[in-house]
């Protein structure tokens, strides 16, 4: 007999016996158990479970494909995550100020939250921009607020990340411009811009041009970047505001890697090298509670992408096959009521992002369901990484929950049903098609909607929301943004406006309109209309009325 | 046979957080409302236009930018604008507890902060609609 049929002769037997009498007399509390995601768990995992592994092909080393593992041979032993606050607000002075505090407190990188007029492409004095100015991140009209944004910070000492997406060619030029005046050399700066549009046409809305003209954006900022700013990572594939739209940790993967495909697949026709830009390729997740489910997700994420470069895009280096991510803890699990019962479950998920391997980490304030963070918050946010660093020990060894029959297979479940997703939206024609006839859109929906439903049944508990709650008063720390905010920054505008080379302003966005109209690379066009202080909203416009804009399908 | 309540769910500002507002409007038409949803990115202008051609009782606001001190009473000064007061309307999303009282103040019947219970959002519109 061999061990897998002794040991499930032993299970058969524990089960006659032991267990039975257990739960003869004491029944679980529930007749199915799931992960928070509706996968189902067994009560127990044993060998029999993890399916015939070959080590060496579905585990590996750390740093080597397909990297389950791991995507550095020693992780955390040599260097730390990059912990990296997500920050922003009201006008670029401020935000200057709360950069410098976190640098200050021991972040290692910087990540800029802009308002919704600049990840929309429109100036704070369009007259959509009222009441949005400077609320949920820092107002950037044009090179002038990004050089008062880094002000006292030179640009070759941080790395960057920019949650930017339609107009990310612009904010990057910005930054590239700045960097020139800084006298840093382009090759010298480091960061990430999320330039990922996709998702925003089925999550997070700021889109702007429709989805051709935007992948064009995307391969032209790919190919810049391969020759003038090597170091930038020039994407960030976004699962994480799939997550926070509600689906399931087996559709955030899923999702972001047929985005992923979707983008190589345009950088191919744009007759771009795999090898070469594949390495620039970032990826961006969620944690949410369920510890373990997470853990199997990011380790399955890791193994998936490495196939699908390897094995359906035939690339060559193991580089370009390494699946890099950030991650952010869920904003969708914190509460308004109870806000720092918030700080527990930022650290649930900080274990569940570090367990899984990642290489940066934002963790969302306890506030954050009420408003703005306030100082103290982003302080405990900041201070629940560090202290998973350093005092927790998980830090010590690669990968450690490897080999846990349970973590196994459901790393082993969660690739298998992302599989099926991938193949589902390969015969739908692709993602652009898939999110084209909403079936990307109706799947989210469907189960958000689950979920919701789950809490109001209370068949899902959410501590101090629908059980244990007690009767508050709201903190009344919020933090709040002027709403003078907007005059200001419109009068700033106005000067740069009366002050700056109009002249040039005009022929930089002339030639930019002839080459949006031709296949030329846009980027040095428009980096061309940073450096003459051509403000965001006047550079695209001049995309909208080449490229047109996207209009959104309603799927309910 | 009466009237069935009509409730438009609109997503003012450029906000495009619209789990909530798909929520809500799922939910509600689950319970036999008629429930007309805008999608995200609507002007004022377009939401009052709206509910006035679709000839709702209800616009249920969302909104979780910070806009909506700017927003929600805008949308309530244009429909006086265009004589229809009579449609109430209500908001939700982010909004922090001290801004309440002005914004109810300004016109908004009710404000559903997040964790609100579906059936408290029925409640309110059955109240209303007696």
């Amino acid at each position: 007999m061999s061990d897998k049929d002794k040991i499930s002769n032993e299970k058969k037997r524990w089960e006659e016996t032991t267990l039975k009498k257990v739960t003869d007399r004491y029944p679980e509390m529930k007749d199915e158990f799931t992960t928070g995601s509706w996968l189902p768990v067994k009560r127990l995992y044993t060998p029999e479970d993890v399916r015939d592994k070959d080590y060496l092909d579905d585990l590996g080393f750390p740093g080597q494909h397909p990297f389950t593992r791991g995507v550095q041979p020693t992780m955390y032993r040599g260097r730390y995550w990059t912990m990296r606050q997500y920050a922003g607000f009201g006008t670029a002075k401020e935000t200057n100020e709360r950069y410098k505090y976190l640098l200050d407190q021991g972040q290692t990188g910087l990540s800029i939250a802009f308002d919704l007029p600049t990840q929309i492409g429109l100036d704070s004095d369009h007259s959509l921009s009222i009441g949005e100015v400077g609320k949920v991140g820092v107002a950037i009209d044009s090179l002038q607020d990004m050089e008062i944004l880094f002000e006292g910070i030179p640009l070759d000492k941080v790395s960057t990340s920019m949650t930017i997406n339609a107009p990310a060619a612009v904010l990057l030029a910005f930054y590239i411009a700045l960097a020139e005046k800084q006298g840093v050399a382009k090759e010298k700066l480091r960061g990430t811009i999320q330039n990922d549009i996709l998702k925003e046409y089925v999550a997070r809305g700021t889109y702007i041009f429709p989805p051709e003209p935007s992948l064009r954006l995307i391969t032209d900022i790919f190919e810049y970047c391969g020759k003038e700013v090597p170091k930038f990572n020039t994407i960030s594939i976004s699962g994480y505001h799939i997550r926070e739209a509600g689906s399931t940790a087996v559709q955030e993967v899923a999702f972001t890697i047929a985005d992923g495909i979707e983008y190589v697949e345009a950088a191919l026709d744009a007759g771009l090298n795999i090898d070469k830009f594949g390495r620039r390729l970032s990826f961006f997740f969620n944690a949410h509670n369920d510890l373990l489910e997470e853990i199997a997700k990011f380790r399955a994420a890791r193994r998936i992408w490495a196939k699908v470069m390897k094995d359906r895009f035939g690339a060559t280096n193991e580089k370009a096959m390494r699946l890099r991510f950030h991650t952010q803890t869920g904003g969708s699990t914190l509460t308004a009521q109870q806000p720092d019962n918030n700080i527990v479950r930022v650290a649930i998920q900080t274990l569940a992002a570090v367990l899984g391997g990642t290489q940066s980490l934002h963790t969302n304030s306890r506030d954050e369901a009420l408003g703005l963070p306030t100082e103290k918050s982003v302080q405990i946010a900041l201070r629940t990484q560090q202290i998973v660093a350093e005092e927790s020990g998980v830090t010590n060894t690669v990968d450690p929950l490897a080999g846990s029959y349970y973590i196994e297979n459901l790393t082993d479940t969660i690739e298998e049903k992302v599989f099926e997703y991938l193949n589902k939206i390969d015969d739908l024609g692709g993602m652009g098609q898939a999110i084209e006839k909403g079936y990307i859109q109706k799947e989210i929906q469907d189960s958000a909607y689950r979920y919701q439903r789950e809490i109001e049944e209370q068949e899902r508990i959410v501590v101090g929301m629908n059980k244990y709650q007690t009767e508050e008063e709201q903190p009344d720390d919020i933090l709040q943004v002027d709403p003078r905010l907007r005059k200001e920054q419109m009068q700033r505008l106005d000067k740069l406006k009366s002050e700056r080379d109009g002249q040039k302003v005009q022929t930089s966005l002339d030639q930019l309109q002839e080459a949006a109209a031709s296949d030329e690379n846009l980027m040095p066009y428009i980096l061309e209309a940073a450096r003459n202080y051509a403000t965001l909203g006047e550079i695209c416009d001049i995309m909208r009325a080449e490229f047109g804009e996207y209009q959104e399908s309603i799927v309910l | 046979m009466a009237k069935q309540t009509r409730i438009l769910i609109a997503k003012p500002g450029l906000d495009g957080h619209d789990r909530g507002a798909k929520y809500i409007a799922r939910a509600l038409k689950d319970n036999g409302y008629e429930v007309i949803y805008t999608g995200i990115r609507q002007t004022p202008e377009n939401i009052v236009q709206t509910a006035i051609q679709e000839d709702v009782d209800f616009v249920g606001l969302s909104l979780l930018s910070g806009a909506h001190n700017e927003l929600f009473p805008k949308i309530v000064e244009l429909l006086r604008e265009q004589d229809a007061e009579d449609i109430i309307v209500f908001g939700g999303g982010v909004i922090p507890e001290k801004d309440i009282p002005a914004l109810k103040e300004k016109g908004i019947a009710e404000i559903f902060t997040s964790g609100t219970p579906i059936k408290e959002v029925i409640d309110f519109i059955e109240n209303k609609s007696n």
